[in-house]
């Protein structure tokens, strides 16, 4: 994991190197004062040799100094705090929808193989998968929020009902993977001896499934899971766009529009960062879930 | 052929792909009027005969600015997935063939580039070099090469062992000539189905970052960038974002269902392989 973020310190890092032309003026805008220019050279440390300027990038986080907004010149970690749990809100909602709706569908159509409800869940999770959520959102904006005024068109104002059509819209793709995870895993699963063999002693079928087969088809789902987590964090980026969502997405397509790159590159490196950290932390759960791993 | 054409996914998703294609490249004969000519005093008009899916905010036939949208698309993906695969195709095959130092630098990139989202690092990539077509393409192609290379490492490390390779090495062909006349055509069946399945995924980041404010910039039609006007006019105009979402969702259904059965009738083991 430490290499891995070395690297992307340094891929983030050269970001502002990859500018074409002079970066200070490019950030200044055609037409700035030389002065100016000077000034957002020396501020970015422009000025100083390239290995220095690495240097003091990596030493000035492992401080915890992300650097100042040009925008507000407050710092960019205060700006990216504040718009952190709203993110994390957004992800965490997405991922209960997705359960709610994955969970009953992926165990029905699993049971019921090949019947008209499994023909359903499957045509659900293509549809799903195909589905962009910058068309899905507007979608359910004319549906629930126009036509039918149950939930705000944007904002996070009105707290959980705020979050609702923001979750489904993130949440349906990772439903639709989720549903077809969790029909082909299960699907394996009750297919071997040892369910046959519980069922033989007396097991009721409906134990054998959730006690038995659940239980071992649940080690994939988990790390998809787990690895989707990451994935959530950048459909963030669209979802928070869409329905005007003050997280760390939208903070960055702001810092975008508004050539601030000490933001920029602040907020790509936390997404990034918690995306690692996810991944990480769904290896070790993997391990958790079965220890065979564990042992390998 | 006539296997493949009994695959009904596959069916499916060629024709749809097919209709794809046709519409870009006839999209002047096909568009009723002018993608770019406004009519200000009929902005955001309703589908109507004249003007079958409506008019946009500035008053552009939105049917007509849909089959010069797919012309985007279409380019876009085509030159992301060719240029990747180029790229990721020598790279993996110098990587597993030769493998030492080479193969050590070229997993590190990619361990690297795949440990970062790919549409993260696109968004970034275009937010510092500004947007644009090109930029838009070079982004996506620094995202995706990394796919192919490790699908080809992977698949050149099994190959090089071959009796086949073997011989050509025995009879003194140089490492070239053995990678591109024996290596290569053995390996590329499973490039070919990662392409296909590539080319929804590209059209949908790139109407992505149009959506964004990242992609193709105005007046040129472009799905995404459609999607976004279309978002501000919701309840006022809904035809706006209705109708360039739907094209979007059909052409990547189409260019899914086109690889999907390309899978299951060149080989079902391929499945495991684009993981």
């Amino acid at each position: 994991m430490i290499p891995i973020t070395l690297g992307i310190l340094t891929l983030i890092f050269s970001l502002i190197h990859l500018i074409p032309g002079d970066p200070a003026v490019q950030i200044a805008g055609e037409g700035a004062r030389p002065e100016d220019v000077a000034n957002i050279r020396k501020s970015l440390g422009l000025d100083q040799p390239l290995w220095k300027q690495y240097v003091s990038y990596i030493t000035s986080l492992a401080r915890g100094d992300l650097g100042r907004s040009f925008r507000t010149n407050e710092s960019v970690a205060k700006e990216i705090g504040a718009r952190y749990p709203a993110t994390m809100q957004l992800a965490f909602g997405s991922m209960l929808v997705a359960l709610m709706v994955a969970f009953p569908l992926g165990i029905i159509s699993a049971i019921y193989r090949n019947s008209w409800i499994d023909n359903v869940a499957r045509f659900f999770a293509l549809i799903g998968v195909s589905m962009p959520s910058f068309w899905f959102g507007p979608l359910l904006i004319i549906a629930f929020a126009i036509n039918r005024q149950w939930f705000p068109v944007s904002g996070r104002e009105e707290g959980l009902k705020s979050l609702v059509l923001p979750s489904i819209t993130m949440g349906l793709a990772l439903a639709a993977i989720l549903t077809r995870m969790i029909r082909v895993s299960l699907a394996d699963e009750l297919g071997q001896l040892y369910v046959t063999t519980a069922i033989a002693k007396g097991v009721s079928r409906a134990k054998a499934i959730f006690r038995h087969a659940l239980k071992n088809a649940l080690i994939p789902v988990i790390t998809i899971l787990a690895l989707q987590f990451g994935s959530l964090l950048t459909g963030a980026i669209i979802t928070e766009q869409i329905f005007s969502w003050p997280g760390l997405g939208r903070l960055l397509i702001q810092s975008i529009t508004t050539r601030d790159y000490p933001q920029v590159q602040a907020s790509i490196l936390v997404i990034a960062l918690t995306y690692i950290m996810v991944n990480f932390i769904s290896d070790l759960l993997y391990g958790i879930v079965d220890p065979r791993i564990k042992l390998q | 052929m006539k296997r493949l054409l009994r695959n009904f996914a596959f069916t499916a998703g060629l024709l749809l792909t097919l209709v794809l294609v046709f519409v870009a490249l006839a999209a002047p004969l096909l568009a009723p009027h002018d993608p770019n000519v406004q009519d200000t005093s009929r902005r955001l008009e309703a589908p109507s005969k004249a003007h079958p899916l409506g008019l946009d905010d500035l008053g552009r036939d939105v049917l007509s600015r849909i089959f010069f949208g797919a012309r985007v698309s279409l380019r876009v993906g085509f030159s992301v997935v060719l240029l990747a695969s180029i790229i990721g195709v020598t790279l993996g095959s110098i990587a597993g063939y030769f493998g030492g130092f080479a193969d050590l630098i070229v997993m590190r990139i990619c361990d690297i580039l795949l440990s970062f989202p790919g549409i993260l690092l696109a968004i970034a990539l275009v937010a510092v070099l500004g947007p644009s077509l090109n930029n838009v393409i070079l982004a996506l192609v620094v995202t995706a090469w990394v796919g192919y290379a490790r699908l080809v490492r992977g698949q050149v490390l099994k190959v090089r062992e071959m009796e086949y390779v073997t011989a050509a090495k025995a009879m003194g062909a140089r490492s070239p000539r053995v990678i591109i006349l024996h290596v290569l055509p053995n390996i590329i069946n499973p490039v070919i189905v990662m392409a296909t399945l590539g080319l929804g995924g590209v059209i949908l980041a790139e109407a992505a970052l149009s959506f964004l404010g990242l992609g193709v910039q105005p007046p040129t039609p472009s799905w995404g960038s459609m999607l976004t006007a279309g978002r501000r006019y919701l309840g006022l105009a809904n035809h706006l974002a209705i109708f360039p979402g739907a094209a979007i969702m059909l052409a990547v259904m189409g260019l899914n269902f086109l690889g999907d059965g390309l899978i299951d009738a060149l080989d079902p083991k391929y499945r495991k392989l684009m993981r």
